[in-house]
């Protein structure tokens, strides 16, 4: 008998051998710690072979009932735990939530304020993407991608420690505004951060843009059609993978991403190949976004001013006026005061579509709070996704899905 | 919608080819060899923090060593993961220049196991008392030890300018006869 190894067919002609032919099944469990799965994703395989036949995410290995406790405390305190979401972004995060809870106010912040959220939100898209890449590297066996990748990263982390305090847990959203104004000079460290990233990023994609290896292993692997990227509701990159101009800072503009002038990178096949130079080319995309909304920063309010039952006065009143010290006081013990109603809204954050839901009676706690993760609906698809391929394209498959856990289990 | 959709030519000869690629590499390589580092020996050298730092929560006097914190609570009510334990109590009788303020902390704790490092009681506190400083690097060998107490948030959290000192303003406005 010829040997065959054309491998992604070899489960069909499995299926198609007489009954004595038919091999055991093998059941294999991947992860919950498993190095490759970005967190604490857990597969249950079948295997025939090495041939995947069915494939079982198993997720909530990082559930900490994110929607409940905002259903416990106000709305400010609940931004340091959007900062959890999607750890790898969590200054997109923290814009999404307060413009979804801005929406519920009615309440439009000043211009600055928006434009600090455009420049926070596409450097932490950037410090995703280069996150998904590098990962994405490791994953095929390429480490010094990983590497270069990390060195670029850890610049944009020392532009968000001197933004908002923190590294990781930025924490930079209030509702009405943000928490601190731009530190004196740090717009020109984002411009020159962009001057010498952009030959850089050239560097690190010309790494695996084409090296043969790396296109042997993404290249017509993990095809998802048109058709299945919007049937199982697939977000960002991953959808525009596939060849759908689906973006909502285009479709749906919110933050004054209207005023900015940018193209939205698709692919055309779909396969991890296509994912991986979305990401790419939208990493380029935003260094023009950020370079527009540096140049034109307008001045002003960095908070809605006249929000006095939403945003908290500043420092210095709270320390010498009494009607400022009250006004703090009930903003922090009874919450920014919003209307009854509910609001859905969603940002394109790196990873896709996240969306909050928030039902209020009134007042400054929410009643409920649902959030749309888009790692969550990526996910949906990897049952129909992996069969049918080897395992070790499971691991490449995975790694151009660019998910994170932490806001796929919330 | 201006889209752009990504170009994926097929490989050229060369690119497909073992060694071309094995030079090319190799080039890359060289060129990161004799660039500078961009590590630091983290023990020896330490990364230089920037004002505003958000760092392990600490207590301050104002520049007379006087107490701040007049126990309000508002930082232990907004700690998102209820990291802060404050007992009010009494201003000490040796302090009779703050009787009229009438409260301050008789304990203070903050659970450093439970901190995440927000902000928010900082963001909140109406007397300029807490402050997130420098240090991020902290360690215990018990559960015990990683809990600071009133005196170490103070040993941490040493003197901070004051520009308002309003605590002395409402008692010279008192003395004034202007009393509400």
């Amino acid at each position: 008998m010829p040997t065959d190894f054309s491998f992604p067919d070899s489960a069909a002609k499995a299926a198609n051998l007489p009954k004595e032919f038919e091999t055991e099944k093998m059941s294999l469990s991947m992860g919950p710690s498993h190095p490759s799965t970005h967190g604490v994703l857990r597969i249950q395989f079948e295997l025939d072979g090495e041939v995947v036949t069915k494939a079982d995410p198993v997720i909530g290995y990082l559930h900490r009932g994110d929607e409940k406790i905002a259903e416990n405390m106000t709305y400010n305190q609940f931004v340091p735990y959007t900062d959890r979401l999607d750890y790898l972004a969590p200054l997109a995060n923290n814009a999404a939530y307060a413009i979804a809870v801005e929406r519920l106010a009615k309440l439009e912040v000043p211009p600055r304020c928006q434009a600090i959220r455009v420049i926070t939100s596409e450097l932490a898209r950037v410090s995703s993407h280069l996150m998904g890449l590098g990962a994405y590297g490791i994953d095929v066996g390429a480490w010094t991608v990983f590497m270069y990748c990390f060195t670029e990263r850890e610049k944009l982390y020392t532009l968000f420690e001197k933004l908002t305090g923190a590294r990781f847990t930025t924490s930079y959203s209030r509702i009405g505004g943000v928490a601190r104004d731009l530190p004196p000079g740090w717009l020109d460290e984002v411009g020159a951060f962009c001057t010498q990233f952009l030959p850089i990023l050239d560097e690190i994609l010309a790494l695996l843009t084409r090296n043969k290896i790396f296109l042997d292993r993404s290249v017509g692997v993990g095809v998802i059609s048109r058709a299945d990227a919007i049937a199982y509701g697939l977000s960002g990159p991953n959808l525009r993978g596939s060849g759908v101009a689906l973006d909502l800072r285009k479709d749906r503009p919110y933050s004054g991403y209207e005023q900015y002038d940018f193209d939205v990178a698709v692919g055309s096949t779909g396969d991890c190949y296509d994912r991986y130079l979305v990401r790419g080319e939208e990493m380029k995309q935003s260094i023009r976004i950020i370079r527009q909304a540096v140049a034109k920063m307008p001045g002003g309010d960095w908070f809605a001013r006249d929000a006095r039952k939403i945003f908290a006065p500043p420092k210095d009143k709270v320390l010498t006026s009494m009607e400022e010290l009250i006004n703090n006081f009930m903003i922090v013990t009874e919450g920014p005061q919003m209307p009854a109603g509910e609001v859905y809204f969603e940002a394109e954050n790196p990873k896709g579509t996240l969306g909050f839901f928030i039902v209020s009676t009134g007042g400054g706690v929410p009643y409920r709070l649902k959030i749309r993760s888009p790692s969550f609906c990526n996910l949906s698809i990897l049952p129909k996704l992996c069969v049918g391929n080897l395992v070790s394209d499971v691991v490449s498959i995975l790694g151009s899905l660019d998910f994170v856990m932490g806001e796929c289990d919330r | 919608m201006a889209t752009v959709t990504v170009s994926r030519p097929p490989l050229t000869l060369s690119e497909r080819a073992y060694l071309p690629q094995i030079l090319a590499g190799m080039r890359i390589t060289l060129k990161h060899l004799f660039a500078p580092n961009v590590t630091l020996s983290y023990p020896e050298q330490r990364p230089a923090i920037p004002p505003g730092y958000r760092g392990v929560p600490t207590l301050v006097m104002d520049p007379h060593g006087r107490e701040k914190c007049v126990s309000c609570q508002l930082c232990e009510f907004v700690c998102p993961p209820k990291a802060i334990r404050i007992t009010p109590g009494a201003v000490p009788a040796d302090q009779p220049d703050r009787a009229h303020v009438e409260k301050a902390p008789a304990a203070f704790d903050i659970d450093m196991l439970r901190c995440i490092y927000c902000g928010l009681c900082q963001e909140v506190c109406p007397e300029e008392a807490i402050f997130l400083q420098n240090d991020y690097s902290l360690s215990g060998y018990s559960r015990d030890e990683m809990v600071n107490h009133k005196d170490r948030l103070y040993e941490l959290g040493g003197t901070l300018p004051d520009q308002h000192f309003k605590w002395d303003k409402k008692k010279a406005a008192e003395e004034h006869g202007n009393q509400h």
